[in-house]
């Protein structure tokens, strides 16, 4: 009997120890399955995800790229305009008066304006004030520098003061009625009054 | 005798320490990949829905497209009105 024990034991542990084994692999690897599949189930959200994405960003490139062309267009306008109109160093001037620290920058088509001290422009006219600016010097608009002096017509200009007025006379009529005559050949005689040159007369209630 | 004793004891007291030891490693990296996966998958789903605004780059495309018409047209006007700097200088 004591051998067929001694036999036995051995193999009972290493029997058990294989049992314990595979059962340490079936619930790790079921567990590292369960894992994986909740990991592919994610991963189908995020490919699906970013299809998406794919899908909605494929026309944003050409989209960004024409805006920025358009974009790119006005600022070389804009800049063109401004320089040619008030000069590089007055043009920096308004920069630097709009956006304080912008003028350091420069305008993208003349790298020169990065060196252009800026002049300290405290007041930007608008379009509007110069519109009233022009007008009230009676400049007709577009014609005169507001910088320059004062276009008037010399010999129109009184006349052209005067039509803003709605006289009859500045219709130019053919006859014009006549104005009364006054003093002792007059047609139209009036007695003289006798309170005339006398004190006046006090009124009730003043002292 | 003595080696299937050895050979069992190292069997139960070593190798299946060791096996549930690395299986657990490989368990534990793969549910810490779990969390990760999902915060991507809220993520990519939050940046597609960010992207349901992308259309309107259309209307920005022609809005920027009228603008700059409207700007072209007003410096050409304001070219023929205003002076330019070197004539005003004169």
């Amino acid at each position: 009997m004591t051998p067929i024990f001694a036999i036995a034991a051995p193999g009972v542990v290493m029997l058990v120890a294989v049992v314990l084994i595979i059962l340490a692999l079936v619930y790790y690897l079921v567990s590292v399955i369960v894992a994986l599949r909740r990991i592919v189930g994610g991963l189908d959200g995020v490919i699906a995800s970013v299809g998406e994405i794919v899908e909605k960003t494929k026309p944003v490139n050409e989209v960004v790229l024409d805006i920025n062309n358009n974009l790119d267009a006005g600022v070389d306008l804009l800049e063109g305009l401004l320089v040619k109109k008030a000069g590089l160093s007055d043009a920096m001037g308004l920069v630097e008066g709009l956006y304080p620290g912008a003028a350091a920058q420069g305008l993208r088509n003349f790298p020169e304006s990065k060196d252009v001290v800026p002049p300290r422009i405290g007041e930007v006219y608008t379009r509007g004030t110069l519109t009233l600016a022009r007008l009230g010097r009676e400049a007709p608009i577009a014609l005169g520098n507001p910088a320059g002096p004062a276009l008037r017509d010399i010999e129109g200009g009184s006349l052209a003061a005067r039509e803003l007025y709605p006289e009859v006379r500045q219709t130019r009529p053919p006859s014009l009625p006549r104005s009364p005559v006054i003093g002792t050949d007059a047609p139209e005689q009036y007695e003289r009054r006798d309170d005339i040159g006398k004190p006046r007369k006090r009124l009730p209630g003043r002292t | 005798m003595t080696l299937w004793w050895i050979g069992s004891l190292l069997l139960l007291l070593v190798i299946l320490p060791v096996v549930i030891y690395l299986l657990h490693g490989v368990l534990r990296a793969a549910k810490s990949i779990v969390p990760s996966v999902d915060r991507i998958a809220a993520a990519a789903a939050a940046g597609s829905k960010d992207l349901d605004a992308v259309p309107l780059l259309l209307t920005t495309q022609d809005q920027v497209r009228t603008t700059v018409e409207v700007v072209a047209n007003y410096g050409g006007s304001l070219d023929v009105i205003v002076d330019d700097a070197e004539e005003a200088a004169r």
